[in-house]
């Protein structure tokens, strides 16, 4: 004869099955990846230019000695468009900035900087998203901090707002 | 109108469902049944106004808009109601209001009580999901001022698979809900038995036998759609249409010991309240957002407390009159260990094990993340080497099983069994020699597959053919279409070649035994899209296959897709997509498939062996009420 108590043993993983998932739609959904190489070094590259007039990106022009940003966009990115005033702002701030165009025509990556302003100093061209993955970036826009030895401090996924320059300024006067 | 037409049916429906349930309480069983009729001719009316609505592309219906657009071919917008929430929602429902009318129309081997109780059941299923689409899901909003057009479907649901695909699986799924209400039913009036066994039987493979077939169907589509090559991805809601499969496949074995022994009157009981709740666990997991997923609907954590809630209300309340009353059920006529019961109860925990593994595997991803706010994906490397094995154990247990008698097995086997031990031992020893780099899971699936295949057919040797009752012919034919399938997944991953490369017109290139030509590349354009076509020519020796595969860009919304060629030869099928184009020429992805139609065709067995029992037990269960009579 089969115990009395093994019969609710159903019941009971139900009721911690419901228990749990009422805990995972009540918390906040995360789609967010981050990349895992804070403290890293900035993985070898060479991008080649994305517009005519300014150079192309390669990872030692990041090493120079002072911290860097480094954003990562699309003339196809909609909430990049919200975010260039901001960018603006940071250049004018002092803060130096290198951009990466990722699967993007030079004509396309040029009419955008016409319309939203151009903070860049050097702007690689990333066809295939090869450098992006690389850098351990999932999505458009991200701006990554990188110190004066090309060194990643800080990543910022999504688009920098109003509320994250403090965050985004400190990071680089820690990256000194 | 009409949308007001289908809506007023669906709030008549509702009040219906509360109606019968009240009455259910009260036992006036007449009334029960007559209301069970009405609310799925209502359910039915509320659904036949939705598909007007769409295929009219009537714009002022929110969902309609959001789904639809008069560009469409008419099939299309045919399917196009159900290949969103709401309509797929108010589709469930239906189905779940028309098997409550058939079980109140058709049921007569189960006392009155037994079945008011059940009905009651029913009703108190669809009053929740009623509410559910009346409040949080209205298929028939409308919307002012009502747009021009609508904004399209997603290109990869205009296939003629989506037209059988769902309704398939529904019927399937939710048809379960008949074994749940009668579970319900006899445990309510304690009234577990052999009478409620061969009651259920009837349904419990109706059901089945439309989730074989809408799994195999929903396999071949992805196979052939996506152009990934692969037939089965181990994807959340893959695994909520597997889940419910499993269970109900447990059900169906446990249902012959009680209908033939009376035993197994526990597990049978928790297998049918486990396979309805099985699929609700599914729709929660695909329309609440917890889980992401090439068929998730969009996305709404309202929607997927309610469910929720719902899920408490019926799982919960099912296994807690479970655990109340199932120690009260009379036991059943004791058996042996070596015995056709022995046999079925290692069944039943085997496909268990297997249902326990997929549920984990789909869940745990979820609470990994909330846990440890890491992210963690479980795919196929998973569940490959969790089930994989399993079901190799089940294969093999196939191949006694069925010829055990039941109660005490004392007879020799051996004659019987070493017939197919000696072809899978030879099938092994071949693989051996000719393919000793395939994969350990490969090698024994083929050799188990090709054992099986003798081995299913057993049971049969030694009767007299014509005097063998169908439904021992259905399982027979069942467990040689797992034997086929099983076969078609072996040699499918250990044999299939592949290649990829870069090509221009004029190149040619070899896969497996083929040698490809790409002889061009031209445009071509359709009702609601335009695409670059390849042409490939394909020989190995003699013949040639002509393959068009495309790459496809819908104008609304815009989205590209790959469409595969496939061509069928007797011993597989050569599989072909062409991608993007790059300066230096296109992509294509060619494959050899040997005897991957054997996955399908296994499938389909399946289900065939399914119908042919279904036949047998009806024709039989008429017979004898003829004669009783």
């Amino acid at each position: 004869m089969r115990p009395r108590w093994i019969l609710f043993v159903p019941l009971a993983l139900l009721l911690l099955l419901i228990a749990a998932l009422a805990w995972r739609l009540a918390s906040p959904s995360d789609n967010i990846v981050k990349s895992r190489l804070e403290g890293r070094a900035l993985p070898a590259f060479a991008l080649a230019a994305a517009v005519e007039y300014k150079p192309g990106l390669a990872s030692t022009d990041l090493a120079s000695g002072k911290p860097r940003l480094l954003n990562v966009f699309a003339s196809w990115c909609v909430p990049c468009i919200a975010e260039a005033p901001l960018l603006r702002r940071l250049k004018q701030e002092g803060v130096a900035i290198d951009g990466i165009a990722i699967r993007d025509r030079r004509a396309d990556v040029t009419h955008f900087l016409a319309r939203n302003g151009d903070p860049y100093e050097r702007i690689g061209s990333d066809p295939e998203s090869r450098v992006q993955i690389g850098l351990g970036s999932s999505g458009v826009p991200e701006t990554f901090v990188i110190d004066g030895r090309g060194v990643i401090r800080a990543q910022h996924v999504g688009p920098i707002e109003q509320g994250d320059l403090p965050a985004i300024r400190h990071a680089l006067e820690a990256a000194r | 109108m009409i949308a007001e037409a289908g809506l007023a049916a669906l709030w008549l429906a509702a009040a219906l469902a509360l109606l019968q349930l009240v009455l259910a309480f009260t036992g006036a069983s007449p009334a029960v049944r007559s209301l069970a009729v009405t609310q799925g001719l209502m359910t039915l009316i509320a659904f036949a106004a939705l598909i007007a609505v769409f295929v009219r592309t009537d714009t002022s219906v929110a969902l309609v808009v959001a789904n639809s657009h008069s560009a469409k071919p008419l099939m299309y917008k045919f399917a196009g109601t159900w290949g969103n929430h709401e309509g797929s929602m108010l589709l469930w429902v239906t189905v779940l209001a028309l098997a409550g009318a058939a079980l109140a129309l058709l049921q007569r081997r189960i006392g009155e009580r037994m079945l008011t109780a059940s009905l009651g059941a029913q009703a108190a299923l669809g009053l929740g999901f009623y509410a559910f689409l009346l409040i949080a899901s209205n298929p028939f909003a409308r919307l002012d001022p009502a747009p021009a057009e609508g904004k399209g479907l997603n290109p990869l649901l205009q296939d003629p698979g989506l037209a059988f695909h769902p309704p398939t699986l529904y019927i399937g799924y939710v048809g379960l809900s008949v074994a749940f209400s009668l579970a319900v039913g006899a445990l309510l009036t304690r009234d577990v038995g052999p009478a409620l066994a061969r009651a259920m039987r009837p349904w419990v493979l109706g059901s089945w036998i439309f989730l074989t077939l809408g799994i195999t169907a929903g396999s071949y589509w992805a196979y052939y759609e996506l152009g990934w090559g692969g037939w089965w991805f181990w994807d959340p809601v893959e695994n909520a249409s597997l889940m419910p499969w499993l269970a109900a496949t447990a059900l169906l074995h446990s249902i012959n010991v009680l209908a033939a022994r009376g035993g197994l009157r526990t597990w049978t009981m928790m297998l049918a309240v486990v396979a309805f709740s099985m699929s609700m666990v599914g729709t929660f997991l695909v329309r609440s957002g917890v889980l992401t997923s090439v068929h998730s609907f969009a996305v709404d954590p309202t929607r997927g407390t309610f469910l929720l809630g719902l899920l408490a209300l019926y799982v919960g309340g099912a296994l807690a009159l479970f655990a109340w009353r199932a120690s009260h059920v009379a036991e059943g006529g004791r058996f042996a260990l070596i015995s056709r019961e022995g046999g079925l109860v290692l069944n039943n925990l085997l496909l268990s094990v297997i249902l326990g593994t997929v549920f984990i595997g789909t869940l745990y991803p979820l609470f990994a993340e909330a846990a440890t706010n890491e992210k963690l994906s479980v795919g196929p490397p998973y569940f490959n080497a969790v089930a994989g094995p399993v079901a190799l154990l089940l294969a093999l247990l196939l191949m006694i099983g069925p010829l055990l008698r039941w109660r005490h097995h004392a007879a020799p086997l051996a004659r019987w069994v070493a017939p197919s031990a000696l072809i899978i031992a030879a099938a092994l020893m071949i693989s051996l020699i000719a393919a000793p780099e395939m994969s350990i899971l490969s090698r024994l699936g083929l050799a188990v597959g090709v054992g099986l295949v003798p081995a299913s057919l057993m049971p049969l040797a030694g009767r007299s053919l014509r005097r063998t009752p169908l439904a021992t012919w259905g399982m027979a034919i069942a467990h040689l279409g797992v034997a086929v399938a099983l076969i078609g997944m072996a040699s499918d991953s250990a044999f299939k070649s592949e290649t990829l490369a870069i090509a221009k017109p004029g190149d040619r290139l070899n896969v497996g035994p083929w040698l490809v030509e790409f002889a061009s590349v031209d445009p071509v354009a359709g009702p609601n899209w335009t695409a670059v076509e390849a042409e490939l020519r394909a020989t190995r020796g003699s013949g040639v296959s002509v393959l068009h595969p495309q790459s496809r860009t819908f104008t609304d919304p815009v989205t590209e897709t790959n469409e595969s060629a496939i061509a069928t030869l007797w011993n597989g099928q050569l599989y072909t997509v062409l991608g993007r184009a790059r300066e230096d020429g296109w992509q294509l992805r060619l494959w050899w498939k040997p005897f991957v139609t054997l996955i399908w065709f296994g499938g389909a067995l399946i289900a065939l062996g399914g119908l042919l029992s279904l036949g047998g037990r009806l024709w039989r269960g008429r017979r004898r009420a003829e004669s009783e009579a």
